[in-house]
């Protein structure tokens, strides 16, 4: 099994090193003449005046929350979708359960308006 | 040294490296970065003992979804580093007797005694036609159905926890509503009166 | 000829496996390459204008195709400019890790019943976890640059790959219960039979939302708010120039790619003739099964395109509710549909 993975090992290499290799060419090819203003961050038309790190709404943080939420549940139906031949109606009503008290959790979510986007 | 001893190596000696950089950067982006290394690695260790399966869940979920949520919090909440390391030395002495204890544990449970090759032999390596999914599969859907029903509430009351903690309205965010903007008709906002023209004097 | 073969066998493996790479590498970059040629002109076409049509090859005009050799050039002659408040090294890290898995993720892409680099049992998971890490080099670009106009780009772009990523991978789901197999050979020999056994009428709401999620993935109008040239100028990549943009670039061309790819592989049959099974399949029956496979992914390449010439950009608010609201709950009850089907074997498909 595992000698099938040594294309993959290979080609991830391959393509971290296009990235690099691209970046280093442009480096070496390309002139560099900095000056200030260049340099400073872009902005419509005046100074820069603060860092521009700033705080976000917590709505993005509980976006992210529920998406690992979902990934998950993501993660726990590929198997299932493998093996559903073999298992059968056994192991499709279980996943109906488990679908069934994440589509609660899914209708508690859109009723409490954590998917509103205002 | 066979490639795979020398892979297996190369993962654990980078997944240990990154292990310590999360802990002793200062910037916690980088350490959110180097976790993520730290992840990589441990899915390539997972690969070589050959679970297909979890190694690439484990980048798909860890990777993928929960240093998403950890980078959003360490880059967005601007986190006062000089303030967090303050109760360092403070705290210092109890952290080490945890760990030490933590680690003495490890050791007994895990140590060379009850897991070294003599008490278990090393497994041995699939054909190349093994499929790893479908053996879990066939595992979780039969003898851990009760288990894999667990995980679905715990999943639930997940969101349950993350919406009461964190959805509320603050008074002094200002929201717009684009739909209503939408959906003005020029009748609310516009008043024709008639009138009768003005006499010429 | 059997020198030929011989002297390929007594390579190293990893020399065989570096020559592949480059089989597969290189024709990619040349499609990318005349990818935003072709952008160009079709948009341009669509406009009622020529599009590029100046640059030439060897003195001679030809329709202006030598245009991306001559872009190329220029992004590596371009200055590579560093903003002053951002962290070097992330700044230079981002575009390489967003090249990264838009490439690597063609290892497991089978391009015929035999050619395939690597014939793993998890194609479909690894390409999934692949697409998953798209989402760090908008997040770390953007918090580099240390822009304002870069952050609010990656946010918004944080947050909608995320949400669509979730409607992306319900919609795998339904194809693995369709196929039972994580393989990507195994699914498109699933579909043998006609052009009504492929999974484009079956799974036709997966097919839509997929190939609709995919897009919005990929950044592409009209789900592009997070470069919004009008309100944003940019977004993430704002502050990037010269080839470290063009890197961003490519990987956004090679992911447009690796979709359309991936959707003739999963609902058109990928390499399978579209006359199987009709009485014209020996009429055709000397087209390669590759040539077959490009035509269907040079559909849905167009597609993106067509979009882009013809739909408004979507607002934000839009672009969210639409994939929570409505491409989640479609997906959901869609996995249980295609389950019943299969658990009852239902006609023609999943016997």
């Amino acid at each position: 099994m595992l000698e099938n993975y040594f294309p993959v090992l290979v080609f991830l290499a391959v393509g971290l090193f296009v990235g690099v290799a691209a970046i280093g060419i442009g480096f070496v090819l390309s002139p560099n003449r900095p000056d200030s203003e260049k340099l400073s961050p872009y902005e419509c038309g005046f100074e820069a005046f603060e860092d521009s790190r700033m705080k976000f709404d917590v709505r993005y943080y509980l976006v992210a929350i529920l998406f690992i939420i979902f990934d998950l549940e993501i993660a726990f139906l590929f198997p299932w979708a493998v093996v559903l031949d073999q298992v059968g109606m056994v192991g499709f009503w279980a996943m109906m359960l488990f679908l069934g008290v994440l589509v609660v959790g899914f209708i508690y979510e859109w009723k409490k308006g954590a998917l509103e986007w205002e | 040294m066979s490639f795979e001893k020398f892979l297996f190596y190369l993962f654990a000696v980078l997944l240990l490296g990154a292990a310590v950089m999360v802990i002793t950067r200062r910037n916690p982006v980088h350490s959110v970065l180097f976790l993520v290394l730290a992840f990589f690695n441990a899915a390539g260790l997972w690969m070589l003992a050959e679970a297909e399966f979890l190694a690439i869940a484990l980048v798909l979920v860890y990777v993928g979804a929960v240093m998403v949520l950890f980078l959003f919090v360490v880059m967005m909440l601007d986190i006062n580093v000089a303030e967090l390391r303050a109760g360092f030395v403070r705290s210092a002495p109890v952290a080490l007797v945890v760990a030490v204890i933590m680690a003495a544990e490890l050791v007994v449970v895990l140590g060379p005694a009850r897991f070294g090759l003599d008490s278990y032999a090393a497994p041995d390596r699939h054909p190349a036609d093994y499929n790893n999914t479908a053996e879990l599969g066939l595992a979780l859907f039969t003898q851990h159905i009760y288990a894999f029903e667990i995980a679905a509430v715990i999943l639930l009351v997940g969101i349950v926890a993350a919406i009461s903690l964190t959805l509320r309205r603050r008074p002094e965010t200002k929201y717009l509503d684009p739909a209503s903007q939408v959906g003005v008709k020029a009748k609310d906002r516009l008043k024709i009166v008639k009138m009768d023209p003005e006499e010429n004097a | 000829m059997d020198g030929l073969i011989s002297f390929w066998e007594a390579l190293p493996e990893l020399v065989r496996i570096m020559l592949k790479i480059v089989a597969i590498m290189l024709p990619l970059m040349i499609t990318v390459a005349y990818y935003t040629y072709l952008e160009r002109k079709v948009i341009g076409h669509m406009q009622v204008r020529m599009g590029p049509n100046r640059v030439g090859l060897f003195g001679f005009r030809l329709l202006g195709l030598g245009q991306p050799i001559a872009d190329a050039v220029k992004l590596m002659f371009k200055e590579i400019v560093i903003p002053s408040g951002a962290n070097k090294l992330l700044f230079l890290i981002a575009p390489m890790i967003t090249i990264a898995p838009a490439l690597a993720a063609w290892a497991v892409f089978p391009f015929d019943a035999e050619l395939v680099l690597a014939d793993i049992n998890a194609g479909l998971l690894y390409i999934l976890a692949l697409t998953s890490l798209g989402v760090y080099g908008v997040i770390i670009a953007g918090w580099a640059s240390n822009s304002k106009y870069a952050l609010l780009g990656a946010m918004r772009s944080a947050a909608q790959i995320v949400a669509y990523e979730i409607a992306m991978g319900f919609a795998l789901v339904g194809v693995l219960v369709a196929a039972g197999s994580l393989n990507l050979r195994e699914i498109v020999m699933a579909q043998e039979g006609s052009l009504l056994h492929w999974y484009w009428l079956p799974l036709l709401p997966l097919f839509l939302i997929y190939f609709i999620s995919g897009v919005a993935e990929t950044n592409r109008a009209p789900f592009d708010v997070a470069e919004g040239e009008s309100e944003i100028v940019a977004g993430f990549h704002v502050e990037y120039s010269g080839m470290t943009f063009a890197v961003f670039f490519l990987a956004e061309y090679a992911n447009m790619i690796l979709i359309s790819a991936l959707s003739a592989l999963m609902f058109l049959g990928g390499w399978l003739s579209p006359f199987q099974g009709t009485p014209l399949e020996s009429w055709f029956a000397w087209v390669p099964g590759i040539l077959w496979l490009l035509l269907k992914t040079f559909i849905f390449m167009f597609l993106f395109l067509w979009f882009r010439a013809t739909f408004p950009r979507y607002r934000y608010d839009q672009i969210m509710r639409l994939g929570w609201k409505v491409f989640i709950p479609i997906t959901i009850v869609w996995i249980v549909v295609v389950g019943l089907m299969k658990v009852n074997q239902a006609p023609w498909w999943f016997n």
